[in-house]
């Protein structure tokens, strides 16, 4: 493994995808769908009326509507990003796409009453039923909306709320109304602003002072419908002192038309609390992924998004902690792998905003064949503030001489009483490793699959078991497939 | 009993002759040493004979117990019982010595068996015992800042674990001061017995001081053009590989 630290890019940019959204695709992995009758369907294309009619659908009280109304605006009004990262997102065609659909308005409440396609779905997806021993709270949201929620007496006595945004907005505003849409302002930036006129689906987390959480919580969701776009909602809040992680994990099959998922996750840990928030996802080749992640970190208060991207035709998502409050911790471990056709940009963002805060970002990319990986970050230490650390680490890795990765982290540190270390570094998966590997016996496939675990295998092992299994399951399938 | 038939070998690199005409058979039990300055086609041998994607072919051919393995990839090959030891081992970053072995046993097993993990620890350390190396070396990852000596070493542990039918050991004594040379020869007599063929290159005759070869060769220019017993090895040693090039301008004079 030759290893340098400096950015490295081996390829010009491909425009193939842009030409044919499904040139070199291979349509023939994880291809399975079923039928679902939808009994609630907004249609395609994008409008005043669409928003209206999923406000009414969901029964939302008017300031809700308002919200969405006002989103859709600034939404309409505001320019595609494209003059930054990639000209790829203008090939999303939004009059094409079905911005709700849902099964029904009341989530499931037991497994029994689960219909029994969808129950075949989550057994395609490798959900084991005796994961709900192990798990406190199953969201598992099947298209829009959660067709299987069930919380485990244990977590609803302590006073856990755990419910999706429809519910939880309407059950109680009092907790969620108050920092919904504070996180992430409607207009911060163009897919945002879709988001909050559409969103539906998602968790909404609240849990009370103190209380420590101690299964992880966890939601499942996939796309199931050609064109749909799937615009879920998450809000989580941790009061003082409370403790809470939270894992959502996603496959969705193939299709032959662009799928766009833009989801908007709000984290917000008060005074003291800590909340860890765990994302395995595996999207199609021709899924959009375009997600707001921000979590606002209060004095003493830790926010830890661990973040692993497989898959997907373009996903843009640069999880972010605002160190509001004194001695505030933030942390970004991500892992992305572009494979062939795919282009992943994602890193981190964190806004120290008080004395003594600190934050760690570990970024490391596989690029595979014409796969593109590219971090981008921002750390911001504005000059007043004393005694913030930042870290940021960022590894890329590269299998063949087509894959291209690029590194653009932002690092503005004012004033002398702050610390900063950031390094660097690309390495290759040469053919001498591959062939010293096949020389003990394994596939082609089976030693690039073993070479790249073992590249995020220190990473890997901060998720909990069964992630880090269907982690290295989705690794060998991707490794599978790239040899040629 | 096995056997590793090497018939009238040509392989180039590119464009670059560099076997020509290789002939040699082992057989299970047997050590063999090829012997030959730098730039004669040792290593090159040792690596297409594995299978390696940069080496051509264009003559002759490698059979194993009666079949030809050419057609085949480099893991099928390892699977059918080749073992190399390599020069310069590669690191792998990230996956421990157990867990890379582990993958590498699993691969010869049959298709739906899985590994009896208890089974596969036990034999694991004791193959560990037999050598002489520490527990705790087994969960550093696989030859990643290792020392000339303990990738070495990591190479006999593997070759242990894996037990094939022949070993090709490609200057297995290279890098090793005098104590490391020894661990590792310890190593590969220990291995010595009916089931193993080994073909052992090496630059040196120290190497044969250690591990006693049943058979020396001498290659030159991509073949062997000299054969004896281990006392061919001293004479080589005594008279250097002039000697070798002299005799051999004679005969092709």
């Amino acid at each position: 493994m030759s290893q340098n630290t400096a950015t490295l890019s081996s390829a010009p940019p491909f425009d193939e995808a842009a030409a044919n959204p499904v040139a070199g695709i291979d349509q023939t992995k994880g291809d399975f769908q079923y039928d679902v009758t939808y009994e609630f369907d907004a249609g395609t294309g994008l409008n005043e009326n669409t928003v209206r009619y999923i406000s009414s659908v969901k029964k939302e009280a008017p300031w809700i509507l308002e919200f969405r109304l006002n989103a859709l605006k600034k939404f309409q009004s505001m320019p595609m990003p494209t003059h930054w990262a990639t000209k790829d997102l203008e090939n999303i065609n939004f009059d094409k796409i079905r911005y709700y659909l849902s099964q029904g308005q009341k989530p499931k409440r037991t497994w029994d009453e689960v219909p029994d396609d969808i129950k075949q779905t989550f057994e395609r997806l490798g959900i084991p039923e005796q994961e709900r021993k192990f798990l406190a709270g199953v969201e598992a949201q099947f298209d829009s909306e959660a067709a299987y929620s069930n919380i485990k007496d244990l977590v609803a006595k302590q006073g856990v709320i755990f419910a999706n945004s429809t519910e939880a907005l309407r059950e109680h505003p009092e907790i969620f109304r108050k920092f919904f849409g504070k996180v992430i302002p409607t207009g911060d930036n163009k897919f945002s602003a879709l988001n909050s006129a559409v969103f539906s689906g998602g968790s909404f987390i609240y849990v009370p002072k103190g209380v420590k959480v101690a299964q992880p919580l966890q939601a499942y969701f996939r796309i199931n419908a050609e064109n749909f776009g799937q615009f879920e909602r998450t809000l989580i809040i941790a009061d003082e002192g409370a403790e809470l992680t939270y894992m959502e994990g996603c496959t969705a099959p193939k299709f032959s038309t662009s799928t766009l998922h833009s989801a908007v996750v709000e984290l917000v840990a008060l005074k003291g609390a800590k909340i860890q928030y765990i994302t395995v996802q595996n999207w199609a080749n021709n899924v959009f992924n375009l997600v707001t992640k921000r979590g606002v970190a209060h004095e003493e208060a830790e926010i830890k998004w661990i973040d692993c991207n497989i898959g997907s035709r373009l996903t843009m998502k640069y999880p972010g902690v605002v160190l509001k409050g004194r001695k505030a911790r933030g942390e970004v471990i991500s892992i992305a792998l572009a494979n062939d056709g795919q282009h992943q940009d994602t890193g981190a963002k964190m806004i120290h905003a008080a004395d003594e805060t600190t934050s760690n970002i570990v970024a490391k990319s596989i690029s595979v064949g014409q796969g593109r990986s590219t971090y981008r970050g921002i750390v911001h230490i504005p000059k007043h503030l004393k005694g913030c650390k930042n870290n940021t680490e960022c590894d890329a890795l590269l299998i063949n001489t087509n894959s291209r990765t690029d590194t653009y982290p932002a690092i503005t540190v004012r004033g002398d009483a702050n610390s900063v270390q950031h390094e660097a570094s690309v390495s290759k998966v040469n053919e001498e490793m591959i062939f010293y590997m096949q020389q003990r016996g394994l596939t082609e496939g089976q030693a690039m699959s073993l070479a790249v675990n073992g590249f995020i295998n220190d990473l890997a092992r901060q998720f909990p078991m069964e992630y880090s299994v269907e982690l290295k399951r989705l690794i060998d399938l991707e490794m599978e497939g790239s040899v040629g | 009993m096995s056997s590793l038939v090497i018939r009238d070998l040509h392989v180039a690199i590119g464009e670059k002759k560099i076997v020509k005409g290789f002939s040699l058979t082992i057989k299970s039990g047997e050590v063999h040493a090829i012997m030959g300055p730098n730039g004669t086609g040792k290593s090159t041998l040792a690596k297409a004979i594995a299978g390696h994607p940069d080496y051509t072919i264009t003559g002759g051919d490698v059979l194993l117990d009666g079949q030809s393995i050419l057609e085949q990839e480099a893991d099928e090959r390892a699977r059918a019982g080749l073992f190399l030891a390599f020069q310069y081992p590669s690191e792998i970053p990230g996956v421990s010595i157990a867990n890379f072995l582990r993958a590498a046993v699993q691969a010869r097993m049959a298709e739906g068996e899985e590994i009896d993990a208890t089974a596969y620890y036990k034999r694991l350390y004791s193959k560990m015992d037999l050598l002489k190396i520490d527990r705790k070396f087994t969960s550093r990852s696989v030859n990643d800042g290792f020392s000339g000596g303990e990738k070495k070493r990591c190479e006999i542990l593997q070759m242990a674990m894996l037990e094939p039918k022949f070993a090709l050991m490609d200057e297995t004594d290279s890098g090793l001061d005098i104590d490391a040379l020894r661990i590792v020869a310890d190593g590969v007599n220990t291995m010595r017995g009916p089931n193993l063929g080994v073909l052992m290159i090496t630059h040196y005759q120290r190497l044969l001081d250690y591990i006693v070869p049943d058979y020396v060769h001498v290659m030159w220019d991509g073949r062997i053009v000299k054969s004896g017993d281990k006392s061919l090895a001293l004479e080589l040693e005594a008279k250097g590989y002039d000697w070798v090039k002299k005799e051999l301008a004679l005969a092709t004079a």
